[in-house]
């Protein structure tokens, strides 16, 4: 790791200040960054520890019923405390990598790196949650821009992430069994207007919502609406874990899995 | 240089890091805490796990200054203080919880982790607790043996292989 000088403040403000420095970086649980770090693939002249932050940890509900997510809130805890008012986000949190990894890595943290392999993306995205930073209000459809690409600025850090509770969702994962993140991934979620299909490890672009699956379970929510259905293997990631078009079936496979799971 | 302090197993514990220093640098080299081991350094192996406040962590995967003011335990911090083991790691023995050994500190500590949350876990929920838990010995299954037997159930019917 080259060197760098850490600063750990505890309210958003001062994160925010200290984030404005030269070439300073935002450390969320460290669960990605860290080994990048290690690997001399990052080199920040200063790293914003956001783990001290308290008004960025927990779990509430606003008043249009909304699950709010504090971006430093461990996977662990969404796992725990989100199991009864979204269990499918919560299912989700408990299958990211490991224990010791959950225990630190955070959905802010996920959501800003937007690894084109991660799961919480497909969870955003398919809930049409709300990404909310220090400085202003995100859709997730405006959110992710592409393979570690996001709508944030520099220095802009994500408070808190705001998800619409479906009536029914789940998620289904292939998990590459070496990393643990998903080969690819399927967030379903069904809402009063309609169905929202995310998949994720699947495209070179990141995730992605397949909007024809999303129209046909929108008509018939269950697992036989997909039959028949299938997307290109065009612009999918392609290398030593899977091809393509193996990856372009898995979506598939996972969709209807996730259907079967939601319905 | 700045000053980084912490509880380690009971005691206050305090020295000086560089912002790179990691959590698991801290305890072997300043602290002379060897028992915590790096395997992989990657994350991947859980041979360094501790706990930070009551939660099990890779501490390769965390830096020094990130457990300023924090609760750390290492594998040092189970035994009693006349040296009576704890009841994981007396299990260990008394299964053959072990081959090499160089896993051990993080099986157990992760071990002792999903007890406290699940005292009676079964065979299939401590074998997912250990995920990111690899022993290259492949000894699983008297670690998974070792765990059970540690929460009080009976073990006698798994095969030892």
């Amino acid at each position: 790791m080259y060197a760098f000088d850490f600063e750990r403040p505890t309210t958003i403000d001062a994160a925010v200040k200290a984030l404005q420095s030269e070439e300073a970086q935002a450390l969320g649980g460290g669960q990605t960054l860290i080994p990048t770090l290690k690997q001399r693939l990052a080199m920040p002249a200063t790293l914003v520890s956001l783990t001290a932050i308290k008004e960025m940890q927990g779990i509430c509900e606003d008043d249009q019923g909304r699950l709010c997510i504090g971006g430093a809130t461990t996977h662990a805890q969404v796992a725990r405390e989100a199991a009864g008012r979204y269990p499918a986000l919560a299912d989700l949190a408990a299958n990211v990598g490991d224990p010791a990894v959950r225990n630190r890595g955070t959905i802010g943290g996920s959501l800003a790196n937007n690894d084109p392999s991660a799961c919480y993306p497909a969870a955003a995205l398919a809930s049409g949650a709300t990404i909310v930073t220090n400085d202003r209000e995100i859709a997730a459809d405006d959110y992710f821009q592409g393979m570690f690409t996001t709508a944030l600025e520099e220095g802009e850090i994500i408070i808190e992430v705001r998800f619409p509770v479906p009536q029914a969702a789940a998620y289904a994962k292939f998990e590459q069994p070496a990393s643990r993140f998903a080969l690819v991934g399927a967030f379903v979620a069904r809402f009063d207007d309609g169905v929202r299909v995310a998949i994720t490890g699947a495209s070179e672009e990141g995730v992605f919502r397949w909007s024809v699956a999303e129209d046909a379970l929108t008509a018939d929510f269950s697992a036989g609406a997909l039959e028949g259905l299938r997307l290109s293997g065009e612009g999918m990631i392609s290398d030593l874990h899977g091809s393509g078009d193996y990856r372009a079936h898995l979506a598939g496979v996972m969709t209807r899995r996730a259907a079967a799971a939601g319905g | 240089m700045p000053q980084v302090s912490m509880t380690v197993n009971g005691k206050p514990a305090s020295g000086e890091v560089e912002g790179r220093t990691l959590l698991v640098e801290f305890l072997r080299e300043n602290l002379g805490l060897t028992g915590t081991h790096v395997g992989c350094d990657t994350s991947q192996c859980g041979a360094c796990v501790v706990h930070v406040d009551g939660q099990d962590v890779k501490a390769c995967t965390m830096f020094a200054a990130e457990a300023e003011g924090a609760e750390v335990t290492t594998i040092e911090g189970l035994a009693e203080a006349d040296g009576t083991l704890h009841p994981l790691q007396q299990a260990f023995q008394d299964h053959h919880g072990l081959q090499c050994g160089f896993c051990t500190p993080g099986m157990v500590m992760t071990g002792v982790a999903l007890l406290d949350r699940n005292p009676t876990p079964s065979e299939a929920e401590i074998r997912d607790y250990l995920e990111g838990n690899i022993c290259r010995c492949t000894g699983y299954h008297n670690i998974v043996k070792a765990i059970m037997a540690a929460s009080g159930q009976d073990v006698s019917k798994i095969a030892a292989e």
